[in-house]
């Protein structure tokens, strides 16, 4: 086997995720009572709330130049494991380890819906990393690959004012304008019309042979056996396959369909914890 | 529970069902395996998440002062976009505050008495008692007003308090602007004594942004700060001598002199005195308390360095649980 292929970017080592959730069952943080018996317990007990346990033991290595999906019902923690792996989400047990600084495709918390598309290009581009002499560099090339110009000026419109297509596609190409060593994607390409959809994937497959790896969480199937060779099956919190994303599709596809047919999934996601 | 990709030698992309009947195993899952850890050290790869040492911290954030200039100036624009008179609320706010101010303590409390040049004192006290209450105001919603942010890319933390920070102090440059055409009109024409303001603006400014600093992760773990922070910036406004002289206070003896001592020396008073004293010529110098630069400086000097070390501190919480 040739050497590049075996180069991990991301080691995730028997991770385990648990996190404490406040409020939810009647009478909870936001209650005059519980406050204050919040206040009176104060140091003797733990902190009120539940604990979820939302990755259970997942294992795996990524390397360089693969894209991966993954897959999984709602709450499977597929999300949780994406934000553990960027170094957002604390782990209980495990380790990640990552290749440089894994990037989530998150840039849309960092712009503004009441300045104009221009300026929130030069501010997503600051907030990802980049010097102010890169982002002028790449500006035509993101404004262009977001195709929002293609019939008025939109880009000098405050962003609040665009349609969520447009919004979404600008959010994508400054994300994806700068190569990141890992790029993690938690359902993004979605939105945008078919002509976006492909472009976009065009756009993941140079990240990729930029020496990157990508990460992409979809509740589209089909979005998965496109972009990515490689799946991952997470179900109520552990890796339930690990293989091409034809075939991880195709057992998950089969899952789904029993599941509902026995009942629901979410009896059979109990059944496997 | 092994993968085969644990073997770098071996195909990644080879088929590695983990558990291929519906039922994985029960319990916890598995923990750490020694092959992935080894796997990972030998191709030099780091724990994501950890808390950078205090030089690398700082060099960090040098390095994203870009992103905070650029988030200072897009949030002062974006602030009053939905505004019909737009940035004219950033002089009318103080203004109108100055106008209720000025009905109540000068004219109907008879702050007043004992002050010359009245209206040019309470306005200079607010501009630059607005710019600590509003810098610590905004600081405390630094991290928990940006938590999407904060969750979703990575950066200095330190970036969002002193972004913000900035902003408030352009903003203040522009108001001041507007405050220097109001004290020529009543009468106070620019002077030298007026480039004091500058080194006494620095000072303020530091000691706002370490101020900031401190509020941001305080307000991080408890929420709770954000509904007390009001009360607090109003019992310190009054203490402050925004609309009336501690100096008068002192001289009426009703008080030991070391009270009227320690609410001159309070960082506020501090940094509306020497404005004052910068800007109005009736605001000599004996109405100043003693040391007052080196107490201008102190202050700054000691919120600053304090408040960036405390915050830096718990860089990795921001934003989790």
């Amino acid at each position: 086997m040739a050497d590049i292929q075996g180069t991990p970017t991301v080691v995730v080592d028997g991770v385990h995720i648990t996190y404490t959730v406040h409020g939810g069952h009647p009478g909870g943080r936001g209650s005059a009572t519980a406050a204050l018996g919040r206040m009176l317990r104060r140091g003797r007990t733990a902190p009120a709330g539940r604990r979820v346990h939302a990755v259970k033991g997942v294992s795996f290595a990524a390397y360089r130049g693969e894209a991966i999906g993954l897959i999984g019902s709602n709450g499977s923690g597929k999300s949780t494991l994406l934000k553990a792996i960027a170094g957002l989400q604390p782990v209980e047990r495990g380790q990640v380890y990552t290749h440089g600084r894994p990037a989530l495709l998150g840039v849309n918390a960092a712009l503004m819906g009441d300045l104009t598309g221009e300026r929130n290009v030069v501010l997503g581009g600051l907030a990802m990393g980049m010097s102010r002499a890169e982002v002028r560099e790449r500006y035509d090339g993101i404004v262009e690959f977001s195709g929002i110009n293609e019939k008025d000026d939109a880009i000098s419109r405050p962003m609040r004012t665009y349609s969520s297509g447009m919004g979404a596609r600008l959010r994508f190409s400054i994300a994806a304008a700068r190569s990141h060593d890992v790029l993690l994607i938690d359902e993004a390409l979605s939105t945008g019309d078919a002509r976006f959809r492909r472009r976009s994937q065009r756009r993941i497959d140079e990240l990729r042979a930029e020496a990157g790896t990508v990460f992409l969480v979809s509740h589209s199937n089909s979005t998965i056996t496109e972009t990515c060779e490689r799946a991952l099956w997470l179900e109520a919190g552990t890796l339930r396959m690990d293989g091409p994303a034809k075939e991880v599709v195709a057992a998950y596809e089969e899952f789904t369909a029993t599941a509902s047919k026995a009942g629901t999934a979410r009896t059979a996601g109990t059944k496997a914890e | 529970m092994t993968t085969t990709s644990t073997l770098p030698a071996s195909a990644p992309r080879a088929p590695t069902t983990q558990a291929p009947g519906p039922d994985p195993s029960p319990g916890p899952g598995p923990g750490p395996t020694p092959d992935l850890r080894a796997l990972a050290l030998r191709h030099g790869l780091t724990v994501s998440g950890a808390r950078p040492s205090l030089p690398v911290y700082v060099r960090q954030l040098w390095s994203r002062r870009d992103f905070i200039a650029a988030f200072a100036t897009a949030r002062l624009t974006a602030q009053y976009s939905q505004a019909r008179l737009g940035q004219v609320w950033q002089v009318m706010t103080p203004l109108l505050n100055a106008a209720v101010y000025y009905a109540i303590f000068g004219v109907l409390m008879n702050a007043k008495h004992g002050v010359p040049d009245y209206v040019p004192f309470l306005l200079t006290g607010i501009f630059v008692w607005t710019f600590t209450s509003d810098t610590v105001l905004a600081g405390t919603r630094a991290i928990s007003g940006n938590l999407g942010l904060v969750r979703a890319l990575h950066f200095p933390r330190a970036s969002l308090p002193i972004s913000l920070a900035l902003q408030q102090l352009q903003q203040l440059l522009l108001s001041l602007t507007a405050l220097g055409v109001i004290l020529a009109c009543c009468g106070e024409f620019p002077t030298w004594s007026w480039l004091l303001a500058v080194p006494a603006l620095l000072c303020q400014a530091l000691f706002n942004t370490g101020a900031a600093l401190v509020l941001a992760r305080l307000a991080a773990r408890t929420p709770d700060i954000s509904q007390l922070m009001p009360f607090v910036l109003r019992t310190w406004m009054y203490a402050s001598g925004v609309m009336w002289s501690i100096q008068n206070l002192a001289s009426t003896a009703r008080f030991p002199d070391a009270v009227a001592l320690a609410l001159q020396c309070n960082p506020a008073a501090v940094y509306i005195d020497l404005m004052r004293f910068a800007l109005i010529e009736s605001y000599t110098s004996d109405r100043l308390p003693p040391h007052v630069w080196a107490l201008a400086a102190g202050w700054a000097l000691l919120a600053f360095t304090g408040g960036f070390i405390w915050f830096w501190k718990a860089e990795e919480t921001y934003g989790r649980g």
